[in-house]
């Protein structure tokens, strides 16, 4: 098993469609797989353990992931923003490496001896680095436990880890849920993720399986992303919350407009605010939309909401119909969900406790600490949640961000879909802070959609429908919440920016 | 006969049935429950579904006929069956996973 079988089948069976790029200057399958020969070249010549990307999106990206499966080295795509002291302490762990790079980590990656750098413009000229031979046909490793992408986890505690994601994994991955040229010619697919996403690189694999063009946005802007759907004809689109809540703003300033040549809308990545994905699904009327639910360690999605429930839940009367839209769907064939109490025990149905998950693409592996599946192939997410009697999966928030307030384990999640209920509430995080007679105090940061409510309501719309143990402590009003490139709410952040408002020791 | 147009909005003369269209072509001879469909916002319901064609609309669901080349979303239940030129509209298998990438 090879990512390569993947691009070879695409080449055979069309190779004259173009892969990446737009229709008249992109890169056909045929060209794509010969440059991932020419890549596969440089990286065998060069001896280097892995095939580092430190960029924005370009044609690199599909050429390296090929490229370097090819070969049989990692690749390994870095966050082209970090400060420099982050960003040197990832590329030392690779090993020696070959590192493509914009002008600004040029320098910074230079300093590290074992890695070569090469500028993007010169790779995409000469893919093989002026090596001709190295690399032929089908010579690919064909062992499904050789590493295929080293993707670093955007932790919210301490140092990033490495998620080790094997051929196996994405290849049963890919042909678990993607139909072979199963894309009409005239799909086209844009990708505004940055490389290190793992959304970003399944999409490059399940686009060019399914021989569905893709364009690339390296940089999101709002109203550069409904420009370039325009422009090329775009037909499905991934995006995270934050990119959606932008994009239906951008539309809205344009008059509110509907878009209808989008087929297919995929949203993943974190949490989206029911407020935003109801105004998309009316600003989208034809569009089928996909909640993709899934970690950097399952090879992305492993739950999916699909089309017919997002329809269901914007036209229905009916509560449990309605309140779908809240959940990220079924698991995908499979793919096995458990959800289990602090014991391990399995909990029924309707019972939060931690989502557990098995299944060939569930990778759990890290270079640092090994892998953390259990004896049966189990694992953690370290997501809570719970599956409902029809088996629709619902996702509460990481364990990690649980408030615990008088002993008591509250759930930020159903705090923030309360307070964003209320028609002047588009987005709302809710954090504890720390309180010296409860443990943690609820603070709740929000984002409002036009005339911010009083808090006294906000505060009687959460007693009346939760506990008032969720009555947040102080509600805070702000512009935009934090987020980082992938589009995860940056908890950490809010609760060092608030922990003032509690009046207990600081973590 | 009406103007199948991605977005256009039609409804029932005979149930309660109302749709969206995700993919069509031209002139269409557009019914639900045997009656020709109307605009939505522009007719009210008179009579009901005729028989052959009340096998009934689901809410969320998309119909489309043989050839692929009609696509029409229900964002409305009704007692009433779609058909377009004659032909019944099914619904539409998904051929794989909706893509999620």
């Amino acid at each position: 098993m090879n990512l390569m079988m993947l691009l070879e089948m695409a080449a055979s069976g069309l190779g004259e469609r173009t892969a990446v790029g737009s229709k008249t200057t992109g890169l056909t399958y045929a060209e794509l797989f010969d440059s991932a020969q020419a890549a596969a070249r440089r990286y065998r010549n060069s001896g280097v353990e892995a095939a580092v990307l430190c960029d924005e999106s370009s044609h690199a990206v599909p050429i390296m992931l090929f490229g370097s499966a090819w070969a049989g080295v990692p690749y390994v795509p870095l966050n082209y923003r970090l400060p420099s002291e982050d960003l040197l302490t990832l590329a030392s762990r690779v090993g020696s490496a070959v590192a493509v790079t914009d002008e600004t980590n040029l320098d910074r990656l230079a300093s590290i001896d074992a890695v070569t750098t090469v500028q993007q413009g010169d790779f995409l000229a000469d893919p093989a680095g002026g090596h001709d031979i190295g690399a032929e046909p089908g010579d690919w490793n064909m062992d499904p436990d050789d590493v295929a992408v080293l993707l670093f986890t955007s932790g919210t505690t301490g140092t990033p880890k490495s998620a080790i994601l094997r051929h196996k994994h994405l290849v049963s991955y890919i042909l678990g849920s993607v139909e072979f040229m199963g894309a009409g010619e005239d799909e086209a697919t844009l990708v505004s993720v940055p490389p290190y996403h793992i959304a970003g690189v399944a999409a490059m694999l399940s686009s060019v399986y399914a021989g569905r063009r893709i364009v690339q946005l390296p940089r999101f802007e709002p109203h550069a992303w409904i420009d370039a759907v325009e422009a090329e004809g775009v037909t499905h689109a991934m995006v995270v919350p934050t990119m959606l809540t932008r994009i239906v703003d951008a539309l809205d300033e344009r008059g509110g407009e509907p878009l209808l040549g989008v087929q297919a809308l995929s949203y993943g990545g974190g949490k989206m605010p029911r407020p935003v994905i109801e105004r998309a699904l009316e600003l989208f009327p034809i569009t089928n939309f996909v909640n993709a639910y899934g970690l950097t360690e399952t090879s992305s999605t492993i739950a999916l909401l699909g089309p017919d429930e997002h329809r269901i839940a914007q036209y229905s009367d009916e509560p449990t119909e309605r309140a779908r839209l809240g959940s990220v769907g079924r698991p995908l064939p499979g793919i096995e969900v458990a959800i289990r109490d602090d014991d391990g025990i399995d909990l029924p149905a309707g019972e939060v406790g931690e989502i557990f998950v098995r299944g060939e693409q569930v990778a759990g592996e890290y270079r640092e600490n090994g892998s953390l599946l259990d004896a049966d192939g189990w694992f953690p997410t370290r997501d809570g949640g719970y599956i409902d009697a029809e088996g629709f999966l619902f996702v509460q928030g990481r364990n990690d961000d649980v408030i615990i307030r008088g002993g008591e384990n509250m759930s930020p999640g159903e705090i923030e879909d309360v307070a964003m209920s209320h028609p002047n509430i588009r987005n709302a995080a809710a954090i504890g802070v720390p309180d010296r007679e409860w443990g943690e105090q609820v603070v709740l940061v929000a984002v409002a959609d036009g005339t911010a409510p009083a808090a006294a309501e906000l505060e009687d719309l959460i007693r009346s429908r939760l506990r008032s143990s969720r009555v947040p402590a102080h509600i805070v009003f702000v512009d935009e919440l934090p987020h980082n490139d992938t589009g995860k709410l940056l908890r950490r952040v809010l609760r060092e920016q608030y922990a003032h408002l509690g009046d207990g020791p600081a973590d | 006969m009406v103007d199948l147009k991605a977005g256009a909005r039609f409804q029932s003369t005979v149930c309660s049935t109302e749709v969206i269209v995700v993919k069509g072509a031209g002139e269409v001879d557009l019914t639900c429950g045997g009656a020709a469909m109307v605009a939505a916002g522009t007719g009210s319901i008179d009579g009901a579904p005729a028989d052959g064609a009340a096998d009934g609309t689901q809410l969320g669901k998309r119909y489309s006929n043989e050839a692929g080349t009609i696509e029409i979303l229900a964002t409305k239940a009704g007692d009433g069956s779609l058909a377009a030129d004659g032909e019944a509209l099914v619904i539409a298998q998904a051929k794989t996973l909706p893509a999620s990438d």
